[in-house]
C-alpha cells in the first residue's frame, strides 16, 4: 500500500439532506477520523475500519457532489462530501483497499438479528460458504451489504447450503486433466532452432505421476547432479528422441548417455507396479491367467503365419514405447486420481509429496486382505442375470452438478438438434385449463393412487419423455445459439468483462426475482417493505443493463440485447406485477381474504 | 424356481426366467435322451451358461442311478471363471432346496502356472518355465534322490500331498482356481496335482478346450474321462479354428537353432551317462525292442506333454530298430534338422502334401515314415531316461519331434507350406515351415467317438448347417433360437458413410485413405459425446488399429475424444491389456465413462463381454476379413472347396461376418441391458455380407438403419438411448411374455409348450 493514512478535507454529513459539518477526515489503516474545523461543532467522528461494511460513492460527471458513504454494519452510514473528485477517488481507493485487506473481516455476518439466534458454528459456516464462492459472495455484497435484502432472508433461499449434513459429502477433488502429456508442444522462436517448453507444476506432477521412472531419477539426480533446467532439457530430449519413432537412434543415444538412457529405457517401476496389480484384478477378465493355460500355443505351435497375427520388430526393444502404452498408462493416471493435494509451487516439494503418498500407498496394499474377498463378492454379483432376479439393491451415488450453466450448455447442443421435431408439439401442450379441470384431474389421480398405490413407473413414459423434451427445447431457446460448434455457446464469443457481467447480472436479477415473487400475496407489513426494497433495486437494474449493452462493440450488440432481452422482460414483469399490486391496493378493493394487510 | 420338463425337476437360481432359456432346456434335454451330440445357437445375452449348468446338474440329480458327468470346456480361463461363478449360484440354491443330496463336486483345471502355490516355483516368468520349475522338485527321480539326500529340493505342497495319499480329497463344492489355491494352501497340498487327481471323481469339470482337442494336453488330462459325460464347447463358434490349430506346427529359423543346441546338450548327457550309468540306457534299449515307447504307467510328476498325433492314430506298436539305440536317435534328429534347415533357405513359397514332404525326407535325409512317427515317443522316452528336469529349455527340440510325427502320421487334410518372408514385409528375411491342418473335424473326432453327448453352442453359429460339416458330425438336434424381447434394447446399424458423406470402409484399396480415417474418427468422436459410460471400438487388426490411432493423435481427434472418456488399448502385451480392461471397467463404474480399443480377432474380442454400462455401443470399423493373401489361409479354402465344395468368398465372408457379429454380440447380458451396433463399413450394406450376420442381429436390424452417415446414426443414438432411459415392464405384458415365472411354466404345461417356440 502506498501510504499508511490520507487526510483530507471534507464535509461531514449524518444524512444526505444535511448540510455537512467542514472539517478534516483522515483514514488509517484501521479507523476512520474526522475533526471538524470548528471544535465546537458535534460531528466528530472516531470510528474503527472493522465496523464499516462497504462503501459507495458518486460518479463523476453526475450532478451530484463528490461524496463517499461508508456504510457500518449497524446499518448506518457516514456521508462524506469533498471538495473535488480526485480526493473522493482518493480517498476511496484508500478505503477499498483496506476493506478488501479486512476483506474477510467485513464480509462476515457478523451482525446478529434479533429474530435470528446464529451459533458461532453457523456464523463460520456462512463464513466458509461466501469465502468458497466467489459468485455468491458478490450476491451478497451487492443485496445484503446495500440493505435491498437481509441477512436472513439472503439465507432463507440457501437452506439447502447451511444443511451441515449435505456439507459433509466429501467435496470434489480435482483430477488431472484428460490431455496427454505428449500434447505438450513447444514454441519457437521462429528464428534459431531453439524450442521452449513450458513446464507448469501441474504438468509436472503429471509428468512423475505417469512416469515413475523420471519421477524417480528427479528426486535421485536433482539438484545434486544436474539443476532441474538441466534435467526438463535431458527428458526433453528424451521425448524428442522418442517421437521420432527411431529407437535404433534412441538406443545409440541411450549408451553415451546414461541419465538420458533413464528416460528412454522402459520403465521398471511401471512393470513391477504391473506385475502386483495384475494379481488383483478380476478374475473374469484375466487374460493374462489364459495364456497361461494355453499349450496349443506354445512357441512354434498352432498357425505361425496366417495374417490375424500382426509382425513386430524385435530388435531394440528395450527402447520402444508405443502410443498405446502411453495411452493405457495416461488413462490410468488419470482414472486413480489425484494422490497429493499440495500447493504447486515448488517441484522438489510435488516430487517429494508424490513419492510420499506412493509410499503410504504401497504399505496399505499390503495390509489390505479384504479387497480380494470383495472381489469375489463382485464377481458373483456381476454374474447374476439382472432381470431374472428381484431387484438387487446397488449403492447409489447421488446426482452433483457442480455448475448447472455447464451441464445445460451441453445440452443445449442435443436439445437444439432435436427441436426441429418438438417444436411441433410444444403448441399443442400449451392448452389452458379451467379451475374446475384442473381440480377435478387433480382429485381423479388422488383417487386412482388410494385406490391402487403408485404404479411403479409414477409417471407415464411418454408423458416424462414430452415434458423432458418440452425443457430441454425451451431451454435452447432461451439462450440464443449461433456458430457451427454445438459446444460453443454465444456467451464465449463475448468479452470476457462483457459476459462476466452479464452473467452477474442474470444471477442477481433471479436473486430478486427469487425474493419479489416470494413476497406475493403480500400479507404483512414486512413483506410489503420488503417489496418496495426490491423494487428499487429492480427499477436500478434498467440502467445497468442498457450501459452493457452500449458497452460492447456494435458487432456484438445485437447478440447482446438479445441475452439482455429476457431479462428485461422477467424485470418488466415483475414490475407491471408490482403496479397492478399497488393499484389495485389503492382502490381499496372491498373484499381482503385472508389477513390481507 | 423349480419346474418339470418331462421327467425331470429343474432347479432355477432364479425367480424368472427368459422363454428362450425354456426351450433351449427342452432341447437340451433331447439330445441328453437320445445320447446324441447337438448344435443349439442362441443369442448371447439369453443366459445360455446357466441355462446349460442348471438343466445338466438337475438332470444328472433326478437319475441317481446313473449321473453323468460334465465336461465343459470354455476358451479362456477368465470365461471358467465366469462359468464357475455361475456355477456356484446354482449349487447354493439347489442345496438349499434339495439339501445335501444335490452336493456335488466341480472344479475348475487349469495349468500349473494359475494353480501353483509354491512361491519359489511361481516367480518364474512364464509358464515353461513354472512347469519346469514343478517338475525340477516333483520329478520321480528328484524326489528318489532327496530320499537318500535331504539338501536335494523338493516341493514341501506336493510331498505333503504325496503324504496324503488317499486322505487327499476335496470336499464336495464349488471350487474356482482362487478357490483351489486357498484350499491347497490352507491344507499345504498342492492344489494343482490335486486338481488333476480329483478331475476323475469330479461331477462337473470346467477346463479350456484345448484339453481335449489338443492331443498334446488331452493326452495327459482327459485320458480317464468316462463315457458317460456331457461334453460342452460354450461359446464353439470358432471351435473349427481350434481344431485346426492344435494340429499345426510350425519351424522357423529360431526354432532349428533351438533344436541344434538341445540335441548337442542331449549329446552330452548321452555321453555323461554312457560314463556313469550305461546300464539306464541299456534298459531303455531294451524296454524298446520289447514293445511300447513308454512305461505303462509314469508318475503323475513325470508326465510332459504328449503325443500330438490323436490317440487312435499313435501306433502302438514296438518303436522301430533304426532309433532304438539313443545315439542313432539323436543322428535321425540331426539329418532332419539339418534337412529342414536346407528346406527352409528357399527364395519361393513352395506348397507341398505331407505324402511328397515324407518322401522327400526319406530320400535326401534317409529318415522312413515310420520313424518319423515315432519320433516325438522315442524322444519323450530319452528325455525320461536321462532325467531331464528343465522341459522348458527342450521345447524347440520337442517342436521338431512333433512335426516329425505329424508328417509321418497323417497324409491327408495337412499340407506343408515354405514361406520365406510375411508378405506384408518383404524385406525382413523370416522363413518359416508351416504344417497346417485344414481339415476341423479330425481333433474333434476322438471327442465325438468318445462321449456319448457333446453339445456345440454359441451365440453365433450361423449358418448353422456350415458347422456340422466342417466338424463332419451328426447332431441329433440342431437349433437355433431367437430372442424374445421386452423392448427392443438392441440397436444395429450400418454405417456407409462419414459426416462428408463420402463411403468409409476398410476395403484394401480404401483404407489408408486419410478421408475414411478422419470419417471413423469423427463418428467416434461425435459418439463419445452422446453415449453414457462404455464405449467399444473394434479394429480389423493391430497394424491398422495402430496406424488409425497415430493418425487421430497426430490430428487432435483422439485428444478431442479424450475430452469426453478415457481411452484404453488392447496392445500384443497380456499383462498391460488386462490391466487396461480392469481399468476400463473401473472408468466406467465409477461414471467418468472410457472408450476401449480392441481388435476383432483379437484376445478381448475372443471372451471379454462388455455388457450393461461396460458397453453402451460397439462400432465395429471394417469388416474383420482374415489376411486373404496367406497362404495357409488360401490352402484351407481349396481344401474346403475340394471336401465339402464350400465356396472360398463363401467361407470367408462367413469367417469376417462370425467374428463381427462375435464382437457386437459382447454388449448384452440380459434383457434389461441394452446396447447399440454400429457396422461402420459401406460392404455391410450388401445383402450377402448382411445376411451372413445372426438373426438376432438381422431381426433388428431396421431398413432405415441399413444405409446411414454418421450424422443421421448419431440421431438414431439419442433417440435410442432416450428410449431405453424410460421405465418399462420387465415381464412384456399381453400374450407374448418374455418373463416367465414358476406359475406361468406350470400353466404353460406340455400341451402350450410347443407354441412358445417360434
Amino acid at each position: 500500500m502506498a501510504s499508511r493514512h490520507v487526510t483530507k478535507r471534507a464535509k461531514y454529513k449524518t444524512t444526505i439532506k444535511d448540510p455537512g459539518t467542514p472539517g478534516t477526515l483522515r483514514l488509517t489503516l484501521e479507523k476512520i477520523l474526522f475533526v471538524p474545523h470548528n471544535p465546537k461543532s458535534a460531528g466528530k467522528l472516531d470510528v474503527e475500519f472493522r465496523f464499516i461494511k462497504g462503501q459507495k460513492h458518486t460518479k463523476e460527471g453526475s450532478n451530484k457532489p463528490p461524496w463517499l458513504n461508508l456504510t457500518n454494519n449497524q446499518n448506518g452510514s457516514f456521508i462524506f462530501e469533498f471538495e473535488n473528485y480526485s480526493d473522493l477517488q482518493y480517498c476511496r481507493d484508500f478505503v477499498g483497499k483496506v476493506l478488501a485487506k479486512s476483506g474477510e473481516v467485513s464480509e462476515k455476518p457478523t451482525v446478529t438479528y434479533p429474530d435470528e439466534q446464529l451459533s458461532a458454528a453457523e456464523m463460520e459456516l456462512r463464513i466458509k460458504l461466501l469465502q468458497e464462492d466467489s459468485e455468491l459472495q458478490k450476491l451478497h455484497k451487492q443485496f445484503v451489504l446495500s440493505d435491498v435484502l437481509t441477512e436472513a432472508e439472503f439465507w432463507a433461499t440457501r437452506k439447502k447450503l447451511l444443511d451441515t449434513e449435505a456439507n459433509k459429502k466429501t467435496k470434489q477433488r480435482l483430477g488431472f486433466k484428460s490431455a496427454m502429456i505428449s500434447d505438450i508442444r513447444p514454441s519457437t522462436d521462429g528464428r534459431t532452432n531453439k524450442v521452449t517448453f513450458n513446464l507448469t507444476p501441474e504438468i509436472i506432477l503429471q509428468i512423475f505421476a505417469e512416469k515413475p521412472a523420471v519421477h524417480r531419477a528427479f528426486l535421485s539426480y536433482v539438484p545434486n547432479k544436474m539443476s532441474e533446467k538441466v534435467f526438463w532439457t535431458k527428458y526433453f530430449r528424451a521425448e524428442y528422441l522418442h517421437s521420432t519413432k527411431n529407437s535404433i537412434a534412441a538406443a545409440a543415444e541411450a549408451a553415451e548417455d546414461e541419465e538420458l538412457a533413464v528416460f528412454l529405457k522402459l520403465d521398471d517401476i511401471l512393470a513391477s507396479e504391473a506385475r502386483w496389480k495384475i494379481r488383483r484384478v478380476d478374475p473374469t477378465l484375466d487374460m493374462e491367467a489364459d495364456e497361461g493355460d494355453d499349450y496349443t500355443h506354445l512357441p512354434d505351435h498352432g498357425i505361425f503365419r496366417d495374417g490375424s497375427k500382426d509382425m513386430t520388430e524385435s530388435q531394440n526393444e528395450l527402447y520402444r514405447r508405443t502410443l498405446s502404452q502411453d495411452i493405457n498408462r495416461h488413462a490410468a493416471v488419470v482414472l486413480e486420481g489425484r494422490a497429493v493435494d499440495v500447493d504447486l509451487d515448488d517441484t522438489r516439494a510435488v516430487a517429494e509429496a508424490l513419492a510420499w503418498s506412493k509410499q503410504e500407498s504401497s504399505t496399505k496394499r499390503e495390509s489390505d486382505g479384504d479387497t480380494n474377498q470383495e472381489r469375489l463378492a463382485r464377481v458373483s454379483r456381476m454374474t447374476e442375470i439382472e432381470d431374472l432376479q428381484g431387484p438387487n439393491n446397488l449403492p447409489s451415488a447421488p446426482l452433483c452438478i457442480k455448475d448447472p450453466r455447464d451441464y445445460f450448455d451441453s445440452q443445449q447442443a442435443n436439445a437444439l438438434r432435436t427441436s426441429g421435431d418438438a417444436l411441433g408439439r410444444t403448441e399443442q401442450i400449451k392448452c389452458s385449463l379451467s379451475t374446475q379441470e384442473v381440480y377435478g384431474s387433480l382429485r381423479q389421480s388422488i383417487s386412482v393412487i388410494k385406490a391402487m398405490g403408485l404404479k411403479d413407473p409414477i409417471v407415464k413414459p411418454e408423458v416424462a419423455h414430452q415434458v423432458f423434451d418440452a425443457l430441454t427445447n425451451s431451454i435452447s431457446t432461451t439462450k440464443y445459439h449461433i456458430g457451427k460448434n454445438p459446444h460453443e455457446s454465444v456467451l464465449d464469443r463475448l468479452p470476457k468483462k462483457t459476459k462476466d457481467e452479464l452473467l452477474h447480472h442474470w444471477t442477481s436479477i433471479l436473486e430478486l426475482l427469487k425474493h419479489f415473487w416470494a413476497s406475493y400475496p403480500i400479507t404483512t407489513s414486512y413483506l410489503y417493505t420488503k417489496v418496495n426494497r426490491l423494487k428499487d433495486a429492480i427499477s436500478n437494474i434498467y440502467p445497468q443493463l442498457e450501459e452493457i449493452k452500449g458497452s460492447v462493440p456494435s458487432e456484438l450488440r445485437h447478440q447482446v440485447s438479445l441475452l439482455v432481452h429476457p431479462m428485461l422482460q422477467a424485470l418488466d414483469a415483475a414490475i407491471q406485477h408490482y403496479e397492478a399490486d399497488m393499484q389495485k391496493r389503492s382502490t381499496g378493493s372491498v373484499d381482503k381474504p385472508n389477513g390481507y394487510v | 424356481m423349480k419346474f418339470q420338463i418331462e421327467d425331470v425337476t429343474v432347479y432355477f437360481p432364479y425367480d424368472h426366467i427368459y422363454p428362450e432359456q425354456y426351450s433351449y432346456m427342452i432341447e437340451l434335454k433331447r439330445a441328453l435322451d437320445a445320447k446324441g451330440h447337438c448344435l443349439l445357437e442362441m443369442p448371447t445375452g439369453t443366459g445360455k451358461t446357466i441355462a446349460l449348468l442348471s438343466l445338466i446338474t438337475s438332470y444328472s440329480l433326478s437319475k441317481p442311478q446313473s449321473p453323468i458327468k460334465l465336461i465343459y470346456c470354455t476358451r479362456t480361463v477368465h470365461e471358467m471363471e465366469k462359468t464357475l461363478a455361475e456355477l456356484k449360484l446354482l449349487h447354493n440354491y439347489q442345496i438349499k432346496h434339495l439339501g445335501p443330496q444335490a452336493r456335488i463336486l466341480a472344479i475348475g483345471l487349469s495349468s500349473r502356472k494359475n494353480l501353483c502355490v509354491n512361491p519359489t516355483v511361481l516367480a518364474a516368468e512364464n509358464r515353461d518355465s513354472v512347469d519346469a520349475g514343478c517338475r525340477k522338485l516333483t520329478a520321480s527321480w528328484v524326489r528318489a534322490m532327496a530320499a537318500e539326500n535331504p539338501n536335494v529340493p523338493t516341493c514341501q505342497f506336493f510331498e505333503n500331498y504325496e503324504k496324503a495319499a488317499s486322505a487327499a480329497v476335496l470336499p464336495p463344492g464349488v471350487y474356482t482356481l482362487q478357490d483351489l489355491r486357498a484350499f491347497g494352501k490352507e491344507k499345504g497340498w498342492c492344489p494343482y496335482f490335486l486338481a488333476r487327481h480329483m478331475v476323475q471323481f469330479a461331477n462337473v469339470v470346467v477346463y479350456s478346450y484345448q484339453y481335449l482337442l489338443d492331443p498334446k494336453v488331452a493326452g495327459i488330462i482327459s485320458k480317464e474321462m468316462q463315457k458317460e459325460s456331457v461334453v460342452i464347447f460354450d461359446e464353439a463358434h470358432n471351435i473349427d479354428n481350434v481344431c485346426i490349430e492344435a494340429l499345426s506346427v510350425s519351424v522357423r529359423r529360431q526354432t532349428l537353432e533351438g533344436a541344434t543346441r538341445n540335441l548337442n546338450r542331449i549329446s552330452h548327457e548321452i555321453d555323461r551317462f554312457k560314463a556313469t550309468d550305461a546300464s539306464r540306457l541299456r534298459a531303455e534299449y531294451n524296454r524298446l525292442v520289447e514293445g511300447l515307447a513308454l512305461r505303462g504307467n509314469l508318475p503323475i510328476t513325470d508326465n510332459w506333454l504328449s503325443n500330438p498325433a490323436l490317440p487312435d492314430d499313435i501306433l502302438k506298436e514296438a518303436v522301430p530298430g533304426n532309433i532304438r539305440r539313443a545315439e542313432h536317435f539323436l543322428h535321425v534328429l540331426r539329418r532332419l534338422v539339418q534337412y529342414l534347415r536346407g528346406r527352409l533357405e528357399t527364395e519361393n513359397v513352395e506348397k507341398e502334401s505331407p505324402v511328397g514332404f515324407v518322401a522327400s525326407i526319406s530320400s535326401h535325409a534317409g529318415i522312413d515314415q515310420k520313424a518319423l512317427k515315432f519320433c516325438y515317443d522315442r524322444l519323450h522316452s530319452l528325455m525320461l531316461t536321462l532325467e531331464i528336469t528343465d522341459t522348458d529349455e527342450f521345447l524347440h527340440i520337442q517342436t521338431i519331434c512333433d512335426f516329425a510325427t505329424l508328417v509321418g502320421t497323417y497324409g491327408r487334410g495337412f499340407s506343408i507350406i515354405i514361406e520365406p518372408f510375411d508378405e506384408r514385409m518383404p524385406h525382413i528375411p523370416d522363413p518359416v515351415l508351416q504344417l497346417s491342418c485344414h481339415d476341423a473335424s479330425l481333433a474333434i473326432k476322438p471327442v465325438f467317438d468318445r462321449f456319448q453327448s457333446v453339445v456345440i453352442t454359441s451365440g453365433t453359429l450361423s449358418p448353422i448347417d456350415l458347422y456340422p460339416r466342417l466338424l463332419n458330425f451328426h447332431p441329433v438336434v440342431s437349433r437355433s433360437f431367437t430372442m424374445s424381447l421386452t423392448r427392443d434394447c438392441i440397436c444395429p446399424m450400418v454405417l456407409t458413410r462419414g459426416s462428408d458423406q463420402l463411403p468409409v470402409s476398410t476395403k484394401f484399396d480404401m483404407r489408408s485413405d486419410p478421408g475414411v480415417v478422419r470419417n471413423y474418427g469423427k463418428l467416434l468422436l461425435e459418439m463419445v459425446s452422446v453415449v453414457p459410460d462404455g464405449i467399444v471400438c473394434f479394429f480389423v487388426s493391430y497394424s491398422y488399429m495402430d496406424g488409425i490411432i497415430n493418425t487421430w493423435n497426430d490430428t487432435g481427434i483422439l485428444k478431442e475424444i479424450m475430452q469426453h472418456k478415457l481411452v484404453f488399448i488392447e496392445t500384443q502385451d497380456v499383462v498391460e491389456t488386462t490391466l487396461a480392461l480392469d481399468n476400463y471397467r473401473r472408468a466406467c463404474d465409477c461414471g467418468r465413462g472410457a472408450v476401449f480399443f480392441s481388435v476383432a480377432r483379437g484376445k478381448v474380442a475372443e471372451g471379454i463381454d462388455f455388457d450393461r454400462h461396460y458397453g453402451r455401443l460397439v462400432i465395429m470399423f471394417g469388416v474383420p476379413f482374415q489376411y486373404t493373401l496367406s497362404k495357409i489361409l488360401m490352402a484351407r479354402l481349396e481344401y474346403l472347396r475340394d471336401t465339402f465344395q464350400i465356396k472360398e468368398g463363401d467361407f470367408l465372408t462367413f469367417d469376417a461376418l462370425r467374428q463381427a457379429a462375435q464382437c457386437v454380440g459382447r454388449v448384452i447380458r440380459s434383457k434389461a441391458d441394452y446396447g447399440m451396433m454400429i457396422f461402420a463399413d459401406k460392404r455391410y450394406s450388401r445383402h450377402d455380407k448382411r445376411s451372413k450376420l445372426p438373426s438376432w442381429i438381422l431381426s433388428h436390424l431396421r431398413d432405415a438403419n441399413l444405409n446411414l452417415s454418421t450424422d443421421m446414426a448419431l440421431h438414431i443414438a439419442r433417440e435410442f438411448l432416450r428410449k431405453m432411459a424410460q421405465p418399462y415392464d420387465k415381464t412384456g405384458g399381453g400374450d407374448r411374455k418374455t418373463l416367465l415365472s414358476q406359475e406361468d411354466l406350470e400353466k404353460m404345461g406340455d400341451g402350450t409348450m410347443h407354441e412358445m417356440e417360434y
